[in-house]
């Protein structure tokens, strides 16, 4: 993983559902590529149109919540997201997205202070976020240190075959 | 140590004598389940960390119901590699299309007794914990890890307590309690926490209006639904499981316990408006709005009870012109007593569409989907921005018994 990620903003508001990241309609696909084409189709039937590799995503409260559906974090990734950046994120989405090795991070006030199409500039090792575009600075919470461990295997899978013996012995 | 009843079954499925809410503990999983929708990539997952049998086939349980019967090539081919995946890794809990809804078929079938940790690559799985055990939606990936390991982590959640005290009155039910709760405290009022529900009138309920509750849990961010085991629980289980069991209750002196009261006396029907659960409303503020679809089934209220009292309110009556009725029991087993009891003749004569025991129109991924502009009043549990097909469409949700009252009259109505 990058401790440097900079990227443009793409802007949302609170609550943004896993029916608008990816209707129930496509879940009976599985490849990524498949998935990315149809990301936020609830929002923006263009948006996988416009989105370009490196871009992040920010939002309000609670993003992600509603369904378990790993296909949603999935197809965010597969669009060439770096990383969303949220008030806050539900719970199953926040586990998904770290597993499969979509970035996540929370920034109190971070909804309120950048704009659509802004350029921001998140540095991991100081845990801080800076916007660019109008200077303004932010913390960042990073992901709990067990998550963190997880997702600098590149994700759950790559960490079970590094492990499977000592937590099959747990 | 004071724990919660959440504190109590994780220590236990972990192999430790105590743990607190905020610890990483990795449990042994009791029951995973996983769906025809993300079962697909569960099993895709499981197959790249090169393991090759699951940790043991009698503790999986696969269920086609999302898209049952297979209603596109991709559906069906969906359900020809899980049927692969469980003749090859011999797991003899296998529902095919016939049997209903995850989370009524698996505590119908017996697989979920109290204390157990119960995961399903579903948000819903939360409605298990009406039976006294931890349950919880996870994704397909975590779900690959339990069929290698048979284990996950678990971060220990607080617990919210939900106090519930009152006489429900005529024509409310559970449902009506849990969006009053879900309208109050928000959409993710309960982020990470046990969400358990007590108070005289939750003893009163009976298993399948707990389970109404406990499934809507997730609605406010929760990471189970819980009600403690009493007789109705243990009446529940008899004759569907020998499972061996252990029931758990929440000392009122935990730490990580938060208590909310709740009085429902005076509690109206709730109705949950577009496009948040937590925009909910008493029906009357928004009585008469004009509904095309009626989605009377799901995992929330398409059990017994609920076509019971819809059959009570349609006996006789017209579903209204212009109006589609779906009806759709939530299992097999409800479907057949619902033959016995003729009210599926209640429905069939009041001119609903009687489906086959499936999720519906419930995820906007098969049957009944919406156009644009059009509007649903659900018995379901989401009611996001296209959730049930276009993005235009609305979708209200509500107990049943609005449901059928609302039918009659193309409109949202109070039952009463």
């Amino acid at each position: 993983m990058d401790n440097m990620i900079k990227g443009k903003v793409w802007k949302f508001g609170d609550d943004v559902d896993t029916d608008i990241i990816l209707p129930g309609r496509y879940l009976v696909l599985t490849e990524e590529e498949e998935l990315a084409a149809c990301v936020m189709e609830g929002h923006d039937p263009d948006f996988s149109k416009k989105v370009k590799k490196g871009d992040i995503m920010v939002a309000g409260k609670n993003f992600g919540c509603g369904s378990s559906r790993e296909h949603a974090p999935i197809a965010i990734k597969a669009a060439g997201i770096s990383a969303v950046v949220a008030e806050s994120f539900a719970r199953i989405f926040y586990r998904n997205s770290t597993n499969i090795g979509l970035l996540l991070i929370e920034s109190k006030g971070i909804s309120k202070n950048v704009e659509e199409g802004d350029e921001i500039e998140i540095n991991m090792d100081k845990a801080v976020l800076k916007d660019l575009t109008n200077s303004k600075e932010f913390e960042i919470k990073p992901l709990p240190e067990f998550m963190m461990g997880i997702m600098n295997e590149g994700g759950l899978i790559s960490y079970l075959k590094n492990h499977l013996a000592e937590i099959k012995d747990e | 140590m004071s724990m919660t009843m959440a504190e109590k079954i994780l220590a236990k499925a972990a192999g430790l004598n105590e743990t607190e809410a905020g610890n990483i503990v990795m449990a042994n999983i009791d029951v995973a389940m996983t769906h025809d929708l993300t079962g697909p990539l569960s099993v895709k997952s499981f197959q790249k960390i090169g393991v090759d049998q699951v940790w043991d086939p009698e503790k999986i349980v696969v269920l086609f119901d999302h898209q049952v019967p297979a209603d596109s090539l991709e559906a069906a081919q969906n359900h020809i590699f899980l049927r692969e995946f469980v003749e090859k890794q011999k797991i003899t809990n296998f529902y095919d299309v016939r049997e209903g809804v995850c989370h009524q078929v698996l505590p119908e079938k017996g697989h979920v007794v109290p204390g157990e940790v119960v995961v399903g690559t579903d948000s819903h799985t939360c409605t298990h914990g009406a039976l006294g055990a931890f349950a919880t939606g996870i994704g397909s990936t975590d779900m690959a890890m339990v069929f290698a390991t048979g284990k996950l982590w678990f971060k220990v959640p607080e617990t919210i307590k939900f106090e519930i005290e009152g006489k429900l009155g005529k024509y409310v039910y559970s449902k009506d309690v849990v969006l009053d709760i879900i309208g109050q405290i928000g959409a993710d009022g309960a982020t990470y926490q046990a969400c358990e529900f007590g108070g005289e009138t939750t003893r009163n309920m009976s298993v399948s209006q707990r389970m109404a509750m406990c499934n809507m849990a997730i609605e406010m961010g929760g990471k189970t639904g819980m009600v403690e085991v009493d007789d109705a629980t243990i009446n529940y289980l008899k004759g569907r499981t020998n499972k061996p069991y252990e029931a758990f209750t929440t000392d009122e002196d935990a730490e990580s316990l938060t208590t909310m009261y709740v009085d429902v006396n005076d509690l109206e029907p709730q109705i949950a408006c577009p496009h948040n659960v937590d925009n909910v409303k008493p029906v009357g503020e928004v009585e008469g709005t004009p509904i095309d679809q009626i989605f009377l089934g799901s995992c929330t209220n398409g059990r017994l009870d609920d076509l019971q009292v819809a059959a009570e309110i349609l006996k006789g009556k017209q579903v209204a012109q212009g109006v589609r009725m779906l009806v759709i029991p939530a299992s097999r087993e409800i479907y057949s007593q619902a033959l016995e009891q003729g009210l599926i003749n209640t429905f069939v004569d009041a001119g609903a569409l009687v489906c086959n025991p499936c999720c519906g129109p419930c995820l906007g991924g098969h049957v009944g989907f919406l156009g644009p502009g059009e509007v649903s009043l659900s018995t379901s549990n989401r009611n996001f921005k296209g959730r049930q097909g276009s993005p235009e469409g609305e979708v209200y949700l509500s107990s049943a018994a609005v449901a059928a009252a609302s039918a009659i009259k193309g409109a949202i109505t109070d039952p009463r």
